[in-house]
């Protein structure tokens, strides 16, 4: 109940007229840049976080939070009328949201994906709710040992659990542990790999590396690829918005089954991509007719983005009570997090109510308002996709430029940007995944504090991760993670074997 | 209280300076993670500026705390001639350049005023030993090592605690958390036995009753009297010395410009400064977080920033934290 009274208290924080008009501005940036292809979620927020550096920590949140749902919200639109993905993430949404529109039912697959993201959302966000109270007693546990076995599951579960090449994980997280480890070591207060250089002391910072790397190493793709635009027009009425959610009940098994997918991926840092396949597939594998899935079948949009909602939301709490990012765009809140001075950790929830229970209470409000927002502008935004590329794609580039340049001052910090960018694009064309590379190199420098200051406190003694039943089993979770191909694998033949 | 009227008389003197004032957002760079003394006296500045209308412009805090707080320095330094920023300082401007040989250097910067001295407490858990004597004891007595936690390597925090050891000879484990809430939140969970934090890093947890101050590294007692906790006053606090280890040191707050600007965005910040020194909020926060008031600011400041700048270098060179 205690949850309760604090989620009332959000809503109290929030309902003032500065947040609600930043929370609009923050949805139709969000659409915007979801709509765009070659920006999207983690490239808008990326880009936009600078804007919010002055505000003071909750209205920043508030419209940072915003702007991911409405880049949530923003990707469906280009996958359903111009099978471009705007997000990876939507990437499933155009397997039956594409043939959808080019029956003429565009608006029916519209309403459906909306309808869809508000229900995993919404589920996420109650589960986050119900669940924080909880974390903040929790808090005080956590010495370095704990954290960095904390650290190390993250780690080993997007070696062990990612959908990408073991050996391409491997290598992207090893470039940004190294990178991580340039500037000022907190625990010899000595300086590393900075050559002498001024620039290098302060480190890379997360934020121009993760501009240069999504946003830059995009336009060089789409620039490469000469996206010409073409697509269907669109514009949703009453009629089909009630007929599509009438149907609703129907289908509650498919959304009940991809908001706990979500979830579950979204907490364990699997992301929404993959909640957003599982989904599809787990709904194709459950239907009676599986072939038609892929033919305009209206469950093949509902089953998708209902878990990438339920994932990208729920991805949100492991951010906030443990520091550790879910997703690619929490990873970047948790930097926008930083600079506004909040420790994201357990005592977030102690230190700091009105932030949490302000920005859990704004996603509900968040949620609402975006949905009413994108049923009702979508032929306007569906309209930016006819502005040419090349008029749209310097505009990103300078707001880029401006975003890397505005973190610290530094001019260096443009050029580090553009070096990322083609880092990015390099490894998007080789096939390595960015995600690991961006965790690392946000938590490879609290990991290997974490580390040096418990073997400090333990004498270098090792057993110290298996010092008492909390920290003990996140150590053997993390390593279990790590090998689960294999394990998985003994386990499926063993049943075969009993089977057989 | 002589020096407080000549310097009275001193600021009345000045001609007010209708000229310069800022056009943009005024920063506070805080060179120190979020949570620690830094950031709260920014903060409070920040609330007193805008209650009491000081300035017209808004005004930001932003935290620069990266590398141990080298970040905001390289920033400041690299902001030359920008009237609109100005870092809140403390010891590192000395001992940062010393133990990691950054190219820093105070004297680059335009300095505006000294606006308190912090303290240094001794505190430990309150599960832990009560007084310095038992404390001591224990530290000598552990097995296993007897964790410390601090701020960063090789600054105020760790010098203190190696002064420490020499004086008692007592072993402790240095344990270099990124900012002073940190190791307060880890005292209180007892992965650490003690810290030396600063009176506001830990004032919230000794209120709840978490932690318990051993001694104050100062040669006298703080002055402040009123009630803290239900039953204790930062008054009430012994000083190190009267305990049996006379180790000392307090620590500088002062305002920087950065480097080239004019005389009057100078003196736009000396005045703004000192009257931020007279509002309710500063004498409250004083108070509350067991700080020493004093103003410095012209040729006074520039004296005791040297005067300083040799103390400092001394205890780090005794220390072996100096980078060769």
């Amino acid at each position: 109940m205690e949850a309760f009274g604090l989620l009332l208290h959000g809503f109290a924080v929030l309902l003032t007229w500065k947040t609600l008009v930043l929370m609009m501005v923050g949805l139709v940036l969000g659409i915007f840049v979801g709509v765009l292809p070659g920006l999207g979620g983690p490239n808008g927020v990326a880009i936009l976080l600078p804007l919010t550096f002055t505000m003071d920590p909750t209205s920043a949140i508030v419209m940072l939070s915003c702007i991911y749902w409405g880049a949530l919200f923003g990707g469906a639109i280009t996958s359903i009328l111009f099978n471009i993905p705007g997000e990876a993430w939507s990437v499933a949404t155009t397997f039956d949201g594409y043939p959808m529109a080019q029956q003429g039912r565009a608006a029916e697959a519209l309403t459906a994906a909306f309808t869809s993201s508000f229900i995993g959302s919404l589920v996420a966000v109650l589960l986050i709710t119900f669940l924080a109270p909880m974390i903040s007693s929790f808090a005080l546990k956590f010495g370095p040992p704990e954290f960095f076995a904390v650290y190390l599951l993250t780690f080993c579960s997007f070696v062990g659990l990612g959908r990408e090449a073991k050996h391409k994980t491997v290598i992207s997280m090893s470039l940004g542990l190294l990178l991580a480890g340039i500037g000022m070591d907190t625990v010899s207060g000595n300086l590393r790999m900075t050559f002498g250089s001024p620039e290098l002391l302060r480190g890379i910072n997360f934020l121009v590396a993760v501009i240069g790397l999504f946003g830059i190493s995009e336009i060089l793709l789409t620039m490469e690829e000469r996206l010409a635009l073409r697509g269907h027009a669109a514009s949703i009425s009453l009629r089909v918005v009630l007929g599509v959610w009438k149907d609703l009940p129907k289908y509650w098994a498919t959304l009940l089954r991809s908001s706990f997918i979500g979830c579950w991926l979204g907490i364990t840092p699997g992301g929404a991509i993959a909640a957003s396949f599982m989904g599809y597939n787990l709904a194709k594998r459950f239907a009676k007719d599986p072939e038609s899935f892929g033919k305009g079948r209206i469950e093949g949009v509902f089953a998708p983005e209902t878990a990438a909602h339920a994932s990208g939301t729920s991805a949100l709490l492991p951010m906030l009570a443990l520091g550790i990012p879910g997703s690619g765009t929490a990873a970047i809140l948790l930097g926008g997090l930083m600079v506004w001075g909040l420790n994201p950790g357990p005592l977030l929830f102690v230190e700091h109510k009105d932030f949490v229970w302000g920005l859990i209470a704004s996603m509900y409000l968040g949620n609402v308002v975006g949905l009413v927002l994108v049923l009702t502008t979508v032929p306007i935004f569906a309209s930016i996709l006819r502005v040419p590329f090349a008029a749209v794609a310097p505009m990103i580039v300078v707001s880029c430029a401006i975003g890397a340049y505005a973190i610290q001052n530094a001019m260096f910090d443009i050029w580090l940007m553009l070096g990322f960018g083609i880092v990015g694009y390099v490894f998007k064309k080789i096939g390595i995944p960015l995600a690991p590379f961006t965790l690392a190199l946000v938590l490879g420098n609290r990991a290997e504090d974490a580390f040096r200051l418990s073997m400090i406190g333990s004498g270098g003694d090792l057993k110290v991760f298996w010092s008492n039943g909390l920290v003990g089993s996140i150590t053997t979770l993390a390593i279990m993670l790590l090998f689960w191909p294999m394990i998985d694998g003994l386990l499926t033949r063993l049943g075969r074997r009993q089977r057989s | 209280m002589k020096a407080a009227i000549a310097l009275t008389v001193a600021l009345c003197g000045t001609p007010a300076f209708a000229g310069w004032e800022p056009a943009k957002p005024v920063e506070i760079v805080v060179a120190a993670g979020a949570g620690g003394a830094s950031d709260q006296m920014a903060r409070m500045m920040q609330a007193a500026i805008q209650k009491n209308n000081l300035m017209k412009q808004p005004i930001v805090v932003s935290l620069k705390g990266g590398a141990s707080g080298a970040e905001a320095l390289m920033y400041m330094k690299s902001s030359e001639g920008d009237p609109n920023k100005v870092l809140i300082a403390y010891s590192l401007i000395y001992m940062l350049p010393l133990s990691a040989k950054i190219p820093f250097n105070w004297r680059e910067l335009t300095p505006v005023s000294v606006v308190a001295l912090d303290q240094f407490v001794l505190w430990d858990n309150s599960a832990g030993p009560k007084t310095v004597k038992e404390f001591v004891a224990a530290a000598k007595a552990a097995s296993a090592p007897f964790k410390m936690g601090g701020t960063g390597s090789k600054r105020e925090d760790h010098v203190l605690t190696v002064f420490l050891e020499q004086k008692t000879g007592a072993k402790f484990s240095y344990l270099p958390y990124k900012s002073g809430g940190e190791a307060a939140t880890q005292l209180v969970g007892n992965h650490t036995e003690a810290n030396v934090n600063n009176p506001s890093e830990n004032l919230e947890v000794w209120r709840a009753g978490q932690v318990r101050p051993l001694c104050v590294f100062d040669k006298e007692r703080i002055s402040y009297t009123s009630k803290v906790t239900d039953t204790q006053s930062w008054a009430d606090i012994p000083t190190c010395k009267e305990e049996g280890v006379d180790v000392q040191y307090l620590m500088l707050r002062a305002m920087f410009l950065p480097g080239k600007v004019t005389a009057e965005q100078q003196a736009f910040y000396v005045e703004l400064f000192h009257k931020v020194t007279q509002t309710a909020e500063y004498k409250d926060y004083m108070e509350k977080q067991a700080l020493k008031p004093i103003f410095l600011t012209g040729k006074d400041m520039v004296q005791f920033l040297e005067e300083d700048d040799a103390i400092n270098k001394s205890l780090m060179t005794e220390a072996g934290f100096v980078a060769k």
